[in-house]
């Protein structure tokens, strides 16, 4: 009886004190941190994608509450309507944000392209890149094997069947670039998404003859289309066209007239969000 | 007598030098060459002729452009009929410039060895010193020939505060089936001995060791005998495994130093070049010719005639192919370069470069690769790892990416030899995730 008695007080006892100790260490210690960091990071995806520029969602959010300005802080993935709610928590002025997506520049889908070569490494489209031409004519072209499916992590990537070239759901792209760095042919932009973005997909440096002989969707630069263009919007260089994003209105005239069919429309998903700024 | 070898590691796969013992096929020179302005490790050349312009066998056609570059000779007498875009073997495109001979002028002005008397007797020789045999070397445009092509004048050229030791010549020849240095150890024995001992001058050595792997008993024979012609020269007789022909595997086997990690062997004072290298400095210093041709060997189970041929550089593949009896029917994969460190050709009509060392033939039973099974981890390929690495654990590194365990683990070091995907008893690609992990970190730098 004595031995439980004397167990039960020394226990009790050290419990006591040891409680004591870590209340008193617990508020001599304690370190305030601001309560918006938590606020900000319940509005942020949590991927970590690292498009804001900062390592992951946490950091965007305590770079969030020190800075002084939100100017050019923007998280790719939450939006517009996010980054409002994170400037009426720090209460700073937002910048409004375009949602950018990425573009595949290149359109040779496995009908197009002539079959060059069987491949029985890995599947691996970097890989690949490193120790052949790949499986497919056009030395520029996409070579298929998934690197930026992989990459992606809001799922909007998705290799086609059919074409199989890598097809980009606008609608969750965010524009985070992880797949346009990935890619060993640095074939996917990072563009502005507008109504309707009209962007050349394909990126062929050799001339007509050679590209077309490659890929019959080839941009072979013949300038067809920077001539019908009325807002000097298109470039010729390396011998394929380039559209600049921030002079084109999407008129769309350059799609009729392209020989090869090159020119691509990416279509804005009716589930993005504008909103205006607001304090 | 003693034989040399590595220690750690390496593996003995089936030797097949099915052309071993054969004479070397001299080739007339084609109508028409294409050459690739990129054949060495280094900046492209940059032409210095433009098209319709007549060109010499043996001149000048474009410059080193920087330090670790060299320069390219046209092979064939004609005009230049283009500059721009070929193939290369494996698919990818590179710039070029193409030859065509003109009706007459064919043969050259250039005199063929034997016809006249060399451009300097050894007398004058003897008095050149390292330095003007080193811009020798480098105006003949001569590169590693064992399949680097790593300019040799670069090479030669010792690291500020170092001087070079021993000369080691690299006559090894690990790779299955490949005979090409076999066949000119035989046949152009003194030839090369000369060129070893221009090598020594330039390096400023007084000993030179010439590695060969005793599976090559008539070549050992024939350099040893040629051997005494110059002082310091030895023959060190070493034990068939590979990647004996490996730089650090041959230095470490002849000399028992190891390279230490992350540095190259000038460093540690020593110089390694290929025996068919030193046959090229030979024919550049005493005869004038600046390397617009090498030896190739072409061979497979199937094939009609394996041989081994002297081809100028720009011949077309298939062409050389042709004389060896076309491509066999029931081929699954051709290698240019040895078989275990070649890479796969998806066409022969692309010209022959400098380090082209052979093109390999390979029926569909022998090409197919084996469905891959999970690791067992029996660590074979721990245990034939010429470096000392863990490939098994490179191979994850590449297949998760993570680059820095990998750097951690020395990735750097790896050679790419393949021992460890050839002793692999489950197929797994480790090579491929490897050479995965390294370009990430590569992609990682920039």
């Amino acid at each position: 009886m004595s031995i439980i008695l004397s167990s039960t007080i020394l226990l009790g006892t050290l419990g006591l004190v040891s409680a004591v100790v870590l209340y008193v260490i617990a508020r001599r210690f304690s370190v305030q941190e601001d309560p918006r960091i938590d606020q900000i990071v319940s509005l942020l995806p949590g991927a970590n994608c690292g498009g804001c520029g900062y390592n992951g969602c946490r950091d965007f959010a305590v770079a969030c509450c020190n800075s002084t300005s939100l100017d050019s802080m923007v998280c790719p993935g939450a939006g517009d309507i996010a980054m409002c709610k994170i400037s009426s928590i720090v209460g700073l002025a937002s910048s409004t944000i375009s949602k950018r997506v990425a573009t595949l520049r290149c359109n040779g889908s496995i009908d197009r392209r002539k079959p060059v070569a069987n491949f029985d490494g890995i599947v691996s489209c970097r890989f690949q890149n490193t120790i052949s031409g790949g499986t497919l004519s056009c030395v520029y072209g996409c070579l298929g094997c998934g690197d930026c499916v992989s990459v992606c992590r809001w799922n909007a990537i998705s290799i086609n069947n059919l074409t199989r070239l890598p097809e980009i759901n606008n609608a969750a792209c965010t524009g985070c670039g992880a797949c346009s760095d990935i890619c060993p042919r640095n074939l996917i932009e990072i563009t502005p998404l507008k109504r309707q973005s009209i962007y050349v997909a394909c990126s062929n440096c050799d001339k007509a003859k050679e590209a077309m002989s490659a890929c019959k969707s080839a941009c072979i630069g013949c300038g067809k289309c920077k001539r019908t263009c009325t807002f000097d919007a298109i470039v010729i260089r390396d011998n394929h066209a380039w559209i600049d994003q921030s002079k084109c209105r999407s008129c769309g005239k350059c799609i009729d007239v392209c020989p090869t069919g090159a020119i691509h429309v990416s279509e804005l998903y009716s589930d993005n969000q504008t909103v205006t700024t607001q304090r | 007598m003693k034989l040399f070898s590595f220690r750690k590691g390496g593996i003995h796969p089936p030797e097949k030098k099915l052309t071993a013992g054969t004479a070397i096929i001299e080739v007339n020179l084609p109508r028409q060459v294409s050459v690739l302005l990129s054949q060495h490790i280094g900046a492209p050349a940059v032409p210095c002729v433009a098209k319709n312009d007549v060109v010499t066998r043996g001149q000048k056609i474009a410059f080193a452009n920087g330090f670790v570059s060299a320069h390219i000779h046209t092979p064939i007498s004609g005009k230049v009929s283009s500059i721009g875009k070929i193939t290369r073997p494996d698919g990818t495109v590179a710039d070029a410039i193409t030859v065509t001979a003109e009706d007459s002028d064919h043969f050259s002005d250039l005199q063929m060895i034997g016809d006249a008397a060399p451009v300097r007797t050894d007398r004058e020789i003897d008095v050149l010193t390292s330095h003007d045999l080193i811009d020798i070397i480098k105006d003949a445009g001569i590169v590693g020939l064992g399949g680097a092509a790593f300019p040799t004048h670069v090479k030669l050229t010792p690291p500020t505060g170092i001087s070079f030791d021993t000369l080691i010549i690299n006559g090894a020849e690990c790779e299955p089936y490949l005979t090409c240095d076999d066949a000119i150890m035989r046949t152009q024995a003194n030839d090369i001995i000369d060129g070893v001992y221009y090598l020594m001058k330039a390096a400023g050595v007084s000993r030179a060791v010439i590695g060969i792997e005793n599976n090559k008993p008539e070549a050992i024979r024939a350099i040893s005998s040629a051997s005494h012609r110059h002082d310091g020269i030895e023959v060190a007789v070493c034990r068939t495994k590979y990647p004996q022909g490996s730089e650090k595997q041959l230095i470490k086997a002849l000399t028992g130093k190891e390279i230490p990690s992350g540095t190259i062997p000038s460093a540690s004072g020593i110089v390694v070049d290929n025996v068919a290298t030193a046959l090229a400095v030979y024919h550049a210093v005493k005869w004038g010719i600046p390397l617009i041709e090498r030896v190739i060997t072409v061979s497979g189970d199937k094939l009609q005639r394996p041989l081994n041929a002297r081809v100028p550089v720009g011949t077309l593949l298939s062409q050389i192919v042709e004389l060896a009896g076309g491509i066999p029917d029931d081929t699954g994969k051709i290698v240019i370069g040895g078989p275990m460190m070649g890479k796969a050709a998806i066409t022969l009509d692309s010209p022959l470069v400098k380090g082209h060392s052979g093109i390999v033939f390979f029926d569909k039973d022998e090409a197919i690769r084996k469905e891959p099974c999970p690791c067992v981890r029996c660590a074979r390929c721990v245990e034939v790892c010429p470096m000392g690495l863990e490939p098994y654990l490179l191979s994850l590194c590449g297949y998760h990416g993570e680059k820095e365990l990998a750097v951690e683990s020395n990735i750097s070091d790896c050679i790419e030899c393949g021992s460890c995907t050839w002793i692999c008893p489950s197929s797994c690609p480790i090579l491929d995730n490897i050479r995965l992990a390294k370009s990430l970190i590569k992609n990682s730098k920039k």
